[in-house]
């Protein structure tokens, strides 16, 4: 595949504007969507890589759908945290674009290893939405086969999944699995802050050194709790790629299309066996960090509402109206199934069962342990104890 | 004396305002500190009071705080170091245990590293995995290091300045289930003349069997003595307050009117502080001893998602189920 082809079918193809370098006004930022809706055909990034994608309508018009299902969902998962539903919830408000894009990118064979943030990656794996909910509620901890869905377990200690990830594709690797358009590739997501981290940086140097058909792919979103990207670093963060040598790019996290194209990029590249690299996606956290935290206190309103004008949402729409790619009546149908499918959510989240209590005895060990069972049995005999008394 | 009932979170950040008014050489860091005051708050307002060098937003790596605390001290600061949750100390843990334990005894005395590692710790507050961990055997199982943990507004004021004050490294362990709890706190009484930072009190007195614990689980033991009360047993409760080195010359006192002993702590119970202290009294109180020593604790598995925690932690009938077995031995 040549370099620069994000490998995307030309079918329909439709008539863009001319390329443009630079149309932000940020030589560095990788744009295919302005915040108004212009449709670029081609950018060029930092190392000369010439990103172009072209998509049929249907294709668009899939992007829309899935941006739109995915902040559903996720105002429906907060809405349940509000009424005591899960415990906490890890909004990605605002970051929806980064997730499609990049989720979109991957390919059936590709494995992700994701932070506590990707619900928009998971979605557009084919995930069941409900699967991260038990962490959140409260009632399991992940619990679902990384292997069987090619989307790791959530990891909340902050950079640790990047390690997995460089261990897992130094496995492609061993496994004679790339160096083919069949090749496997790996995305590891992690966030701004988490470029600190002893662990993230052991990451860059593991898959550099063992040319992992790796993609880190950090989302910028400006914060760490309420730490400014400021208190993590002087230079841009897709910079620090060239010092532990391979590319690094930053692409506009608020284009879905752009998001796309350097991640389908990356992965080609990782897949065919030439190396890591590192994508910054330029995005923002548009809600608090979690449930449980109050922006307020660290950031300022007029902040979030520049912000808002580059609104992922807005611009596909913009874009979709105006090159009269979608009308109303799509965009009522998209809003329609959004609200069905969150209500459904909403309802298996209220028929989560509560754990057995035993069940915490449970796959502590593969091969068993005779402390665990005793302490189980002695558990059991314990709660029947209570049995008949008022307690 | 000035009385004012804070919670024990509040008192913790009296405490640390008073350290820093105190000695210039005070300095709080970690992550969201600053301008957030810690997600639980307990630096609340110090960075707008002392400026932004001496309460410290670091970048988010824990190996990274406690690493450059060991620099600072070694440079005649008193960092004190928040890490945000139990379950995050350990990218940290080499620096702890191989660096700020040795540095004095490497150095055969010449440096000490008078650094405070502050950790909120254990469960009971409904939260996601890595949030409600009891990790205090790691550290009190390292030599060179101290551990503390508070159980009360009144101890946390006084014991993070003590802690401060210390020039010994100290890991000081905030029950945040308890943050909320309110209690009375005489904020002048003159740190000298407060009950030392490495000494267990007697939380409670009693007669016919002695609860022994510290930290989350001093309040649960009291709840438990009060309902025993009811019944008519009187138990002796004794909160240890430091668990490295530990205390435990009133707990052979109690045992030895008592007769018998429960140890309660949310951490798992193979090799934990119970353990430790189980043995201690069965050797110094063998002869007055009506029962074995008994633990009450958490489980030996990974600390359970949190619609089970309940039933993971040890709670007041736990721990007198345990006292009626210590009678029907
Ligand atoms: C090792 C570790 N330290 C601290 C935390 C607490 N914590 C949870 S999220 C977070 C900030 C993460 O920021 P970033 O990497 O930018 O990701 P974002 O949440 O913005 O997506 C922190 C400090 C943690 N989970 N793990
Ligand atoms: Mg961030």
């Amino acid at each position: 595949m040549a370099k620069g082809d994000p490998g995307v079918s030309t079918r329909g193809r439709r008539a863009v504007p001319r390329s443009r370098k630079g149309a932000t006004g940020d030589p560095e930022l990788v744009q295919l969507l302005t915040p108004e809706g212009e449709r670029l055909e081609s950018v060029t990034g930092p190392d000369g890589t010439e990103y172009r994608v072209d998509f049929t309508d249907e294709e668009y018009r899939g992007f829309y759908r899935d941006l739109v299902l995915v902040r559903k969902l996720d105002a429906e998962a907060t809405a349940l945290q509000r009424q005591g539903e899960l415990g906490l919830w890890a909004s990605l408000l605002g970051q929806e674009a980064a997730q499609v894009g990049s989720g979109r990118a991957l390919r059936t064979q590709d494995m992700a290893f994701p932070t506590y943030r990707e619900h928009g990656v998971l979605y557009c794996r084919g995930i069941d939405p409900i699967m991260p909910l038990g962490l959140f509620r409260g009632v399991d901890q992940g619990g679902w086969d990384p292997n069987e869905f090619k989307f790791n377990m959530y990891t909340i200690v902050i950079g640790a999944q990047t390690l997995h990830a460089t261990g897992y594709a130094m496995g492609v690797t061993m496994d004679g699995k790339t160096g083919t358009d069949e090749g496997e590739a790996v995305i590891a997501y992690f966030g701004d802050g988490a470029t600190s981290q002893g662990d993230v940086n052991e990451s860059f140097v593991w898959a550099s050194v063992f040319n992992a058909p790796m993609v880190f792919f950090c989302q910028n979103n400006q914060y760490a709790i309420s730490e400014p990207l400021e208190r993590q670093t002087r230079i841009p963060l897709y910079r620090r790629a060239a010092g532990f040598g391979f590319p690094g790019v930053r692409v506009d996290g608020n284009d879905v299309l752009a998001s796309y194209a350097v991640t389908r990029h990356a992965l080609d590249n990782a897949r065919h066996g030439q190396g890591p690299s590192l994508i910054e996606a330029y995005t923002y956290r548009m809600g608090a960090h979690t449930t449980s935290d109050d922006p307020t206190r660290y950031r300022i309103a007029s902040e979030v509402e520049a912000w808002q004008a580059k609104d992922p949402i807005a611009r596909m729409k913009a874009f979709l109206v105006k090159q009269k790619i979608a009308d109303d009546d799509f965009f009522a149908e998209v809003d329609e199934q959004a609200k069905r499918e969150s209500v459904h959510l909403r309802e298996r989240v209220l028929e989560m069962p509560n754990p057995e209590p035993s069940s915490m005895f449970d796959h502590v060990y593969p091969n068993g342990s005779p402390l665990v069972d005793q302490e189980r049995a002695q558990f059991t005999q314990y709660l029947e104890s209570f049995e008949g008394s008022a307690h | 004396m000035a009385t004012e009932t804070l919670t024990l979170g509040k008192a913790l950040n009296a405490g640390m305002r008073k350290a820093l008014e105190n000695d210039p050489k005070v300095v709080i860091m970690g992550e969201d500190v600053g301008k957030l005051g810690g997600v639980f708050r307990i630096t609340d307002g110090l960075q707008k009071d002392f400026g932004d060098q001496r309460v410290i937003d670091t970048p988010l790596a824990e190996s990274g705080i406690i690493g450059t605390a060991v620099g600072l001290a070694i440079r005649g600061y008193r960092p004190v170091c928040e890490i945000q949750f139990d379950g995050f100390v350990y990218p940290a843990y080499d620096q702890i245990v191989s660096q700020v334990a040795k540095m004095h005894y490497r150095s055969r005395g010449k440096l000490t590293i008078p650094m405070v590692i502050r950790i909120p710790f254990g469960g009971g507050i409904g939260a996601v995995e890595h949030h409600s961990e009891s990790p205090e055997a790691y550290f009190s199982h390292t030599p060179g290091l101290k551990v503390a943990t508070c159980a009360n507004p009144q101890d946390a004021y006084v014991m993070i300045q003590q802690a401060i004050a210390s020039d010994d490294p100290i890991v000081f362990l905030e029950p945040k289930r308890r943050y909320w709890e309110k209690g009375p706190v005489e904020v002048d009484q003159p740190l000298p003349e407060a009950y030392p930072l490495q000494a267990a009190r007697i939380a409670r007195p009693g007669t016919d069997a002695t609860l022994i614990a510290y930290g989350p689980m001093v309040r649960t033991c009291l709840d438990a003595a009060t309902a025993a009360a009811e019944d008519g047993r009187e138990l002796e409760v004794i909160d240890l307050r430091t668990l490295a080195p530990l205390d435990l010359g009133q707990v052979y006192e109690s045992v030895r009117r008592t007769g018998r002993a429960v140890v309660v702590h949310e951490a798992p119970s193979n090799i934990g502080l119970g353990a430790e202290v189980a043995t201690r009294i069965t050797e110094e109180c063998f002869y007055s001893l009506e029962s074995p020593v008994l633990r009450v604790t958490g489980y030996d598995i990974p600390y359970p998602a949190s619609r089970v925690e309940e039933e993971y932690l040890p709670d007041l009938d736990r721990v007198l189920d345990a006292v009626d077995r210590t009678f029907g031995w």
